[in-house]
């Protein structure tokens, strides 16, 4: 029996379940290679813990071929549920994977959507709109048994709409609960518990409760016995924690989970506590959480260091790796950043985003360049009038204003950047400008630029665009 | 006759309970006229400060290289949240303050910045705490207030696109400034000389409105009055004072 056919083999013809004699008579030059079912099912374990590791303690693998990521919570970390996905595509395919990644507000939905609609992109079915997307989705994706889907397509369900309109009673009597089980679980009116994969070597920490507990005031006195418990275990491995996860299992068996990551390695209790408490708002308790655990999945060596107790906290300086935790896990990792000097002649790409707890690059930008102190990014276009061909504008027309101009400075000429792009740039659009700072009659100052060297019509078409404005 | 000392001894506690400018050290401008008419002698730290620009985006350019000086003098880090990307860090370098100084925070929208900043200003030890804004209530500027005189550090609240004359909402601010460009001098050459900006001090707790117009910051922050006006108009205004 054929297993999985690759995409050529596909695309001959051959599809899974066939008999390899047959597929032989279809392709005669067929490469048969055994299949490796516990090999692949281990693998996928493999996978799984690296994406439990990266993206979210909530990952289950899905076998033959699947993978469920809960990132409820998590997402916040990459910059949102869109750029996560990406992340996650990306990195997959460039292990040499082929993927197809799909959110959505339910495990069903997005196991449906990942593999019946066709896309080289993760796939982002918005929050709310689960029904729309399966809708016109086969009743096979609902993860039935192929003999129940396609008895259904015999008696005329093509298409999952079908079946949400259809009268219950009389499906449910014919195949069994589990089809409207699926249904139910994939529009998200049943809840559906992933069973999470664990790597046995991350220090935990698990706090089973006799009482169930939905308090906020409850909740921070177990995540305070959480990290205590936790911090003694790093601090015997020698390590501080990156990414610390905790979840909290519902009494209905639904587990939550918060994640918080830290700038640098850290095993300071006060902190740590303080940046999972700020989470607690985000659990829906239900009728209670009967447990918890805190796991740390991401550590870096740590030496252990002599607390300076004495000293104030004016002489010790402020607590910044305290606080730039506490913004990150609030605004994500990637709206926290310095700014740093990156080599290069276009202006827009001479200022690098360098972590906001880097060491400090001790370089800065030349001085002598006059540079905005706000950038329009794109530049927008303005209408001047100018006389050419090396004369500063007279007058300029910027989003239905007139600006007229008392005192000019200029050309600076800047060139594109030829080894860009694989040299493309050296002819392409936006290559060449002629910088002016302007000063209008009201002081303000611009700065303007046009495109072309006014010689070549390949170095841009001499529009005159505004790039900021200076202080 | 203790009259007067007890009426003396009650100024200081309201002063007390008020907090303007006792406890907290000052940033002096360094130009005699501007310090000396500001009642605390400079910015006070651990206070916050309102600053404007106006829809003109080169006005808002303007106050953001206004706001670099006066940080530039600080010690420690700056936090500087933004609503999004349109600030150009090289142009904080040019007014002294030096990019490693600097940590960003992209909260995305008014709120946010509220909170990165009011989460900024409980950690004692920082250079300065900015937020650009759109809008400002008074109940977000007292607790901002409340959250510097804790630490000590000066926070300031940059109003992006502020209305000129749009009527001052209530603001528990110490100072609210308003910087627009002004025409620089004419040097008789067709370039452009050192960017004048008009100040104004449009509100400031325990002293009056005033107006300058100053050169703009210096590479290590500093303003200074234009040499032509430094003793035109303020002798002027000491005249007519007199007449």
């Amino acid at each position: 029996m054929i297993a999985s056919p690759d995409a050529r083999a596909l695309a001959m013809g051959v599809v899974p379940g066939m008999t390899v004699t047959k597929a032989r008579a279809l392709v005669p030059d067929l490469e048969v290679v055994d299949a490796d079912l516990d090999g692949d099912r281990e693998a996928l374990r493999r996978l799984a813990l690296w994406a439990a590791r990266r993206y979210s303690p909530q990952v289950a693998s899905d076998p033959p071929d699947g993978l469920w990521i809960d990132i409820t919570g998590c997402e916040d970390l990459f910059g949102g549920e869109i750029a996560l996905a990406k992340d996650l595509y990306r990195r997959v395919r460039a292990s040499g994977l082929a993927a197809h990644v799909a959110v959505a507000d339910t495990a069903g939905c997005a196991h449906a959507v990942a593999r019946h609609v066709r896309g080289a992109r993760p796939i982002h079915v918005e929050p709310r709109r689960t029904v729309q997307a399966l809708e016109l989705l086969p009743v096979s994706a609902l993860r039935i048994e192929p003999g129940v889907a396609a008895e259904l397509v015999r008696m005329g369900f093509s298409r999952i709409e079908q079946l949400i309109a259809a009268p219950r009673a009389p499906l449910a009597k014919r195949f069994g609960r589990q089809l409207y089980r699926r249904l139910d679980q994939a529009l998200g009116t049943l809840p559906e518990p992933i069973d999470p994969v664990v790597a046995s070597e991350v220090p935990r920490a698990t706090r089973r409760l006799l009482e169930p507990i939905g308090t906020p005031e409850a909740f921070e006195q177990v995540i305070g016995d959480l990290v205590r418990d936790l911090a003694a275990q790093l601090l015997a491995k020698g390590r501080g924690a990156r990414r610390l996860d905790l979840l909290f299992e519902r009494v209905d068996g639904h587990v939550q989970a918060v994640r918080v990551g830290t700038a640098k390695p850290t095993r300071d209790e006060p902190h740590l506590a303080r940046l999972l408490n700020a989470r607690i708002g985000e659990i829906e308790p239900g009728l209670g959480i009967e447990g918890m655990t805190l796991a740390c999945p991401l550590s870096e060596p740590l030496a252990p260091s002599q607390a300076d107790g004495l000293a104030s906290p004016a002489a010790r300086g402020p607590d910044l790796p305290a606080l730039v935790d506490a913004l990150a896990n609030r605004f994500g990792q990637r709206c926290l950043y310095r700014a740093a000097p990156r080599e290069s002649a276009m202006p827009e790409r001479g200022v690098d985003s360098i972590p906001a707890l880097a060491p400090p690059a001790a370089i800065a930008w030349e001085d002598d360049l006059p540079r905005p102190a706000r950038m329009l990014d794109p530049p927008e276009r303005i209408e001047v009038t100018a006389l050419l061909p090396d004369h500063p504008p007279r007058l300029f027309v910027w989003r239905g204003q007139r600006h007229r101009v008392a005192r000019a400075d200029g050309p600076e000429r800047l060139h594109g950047e030829w080894w860009r792009e694989r040299g493309a740039e050296a002819d392409a659009p936006y290559t060449v400008r002629d910088y002016f700072q302007v000063e209008t009659l009201g002081g303000g100052r611009y700065w303007l630029f046009r495109l072309g060297d006014g010689e070549r019509p390949a170095t841009g078409p001499m529009q005159w665009f505004i790039h900021g404005a200076f202080a | 006759m203790r009259q007067p000392a007890a009426i003396a001894e009650l100024r200081a506690k309201i002063a007390r309970i008020e907090s303007v400018g006792a406890r907290h050290e000052t940033l002096p401008f360094g130009v005699e006229a501007i310090d000396g008419h500001l009642p605390a002698g400079g910015i006070a730290t651990g206070a916050l400060h309102e600053i404007a620009g106006s829809p003109d985006l080169s006005d808002d350019a303007a106050a953001t290289v206004f706001l670099a000086g006066i940080l530039a003098r600080t010690e420690g880090t700056v936090l500087w949240c933004l609503r999004w990307r349109d600030l150009f860090a090289p142009a904080l370098h040019l007014a002294g303050l030096h990019p490693d100084r600097v940590i960003f925070v992209e909260a995305g929208s008014d709120t946010n910045v509220l909170i990165a900043m009011e989460e900024c200003l409980r950690h004692a030890g920082l250079g300065g705490v900015v937020g650009e804004t759109g809008k400002l209530s008074l109940t977000a500027s007292r607790r901002l207030q409340l959250a510097a005189e804790q630490s000590g550090v000066p926070a300031f609240v940059f109003r992006r696109a502020s209305p000129v004359d749009a009527a001052a909402a209530g603001s528990a601010a110490t100072t609210r400034w308003r910087v627009r460009a002004a025409p620089s001098e004419e040097m008789g050459l067709p370039s452009l000389g050192r960017p004048r900006w008009s100040v104004t001090l449009e509100r400031a707790r325990g002293g009056d409105p005033k107006h300058w117009i100053v050169e703009a910051c210096d590479a290590q922050g500093r303003i200074a009055l234009p040499a032509a006006l430094a003793d035109g108009p303020a002798a002027a205004e000491a005249r007519q004072a007199a007449a």
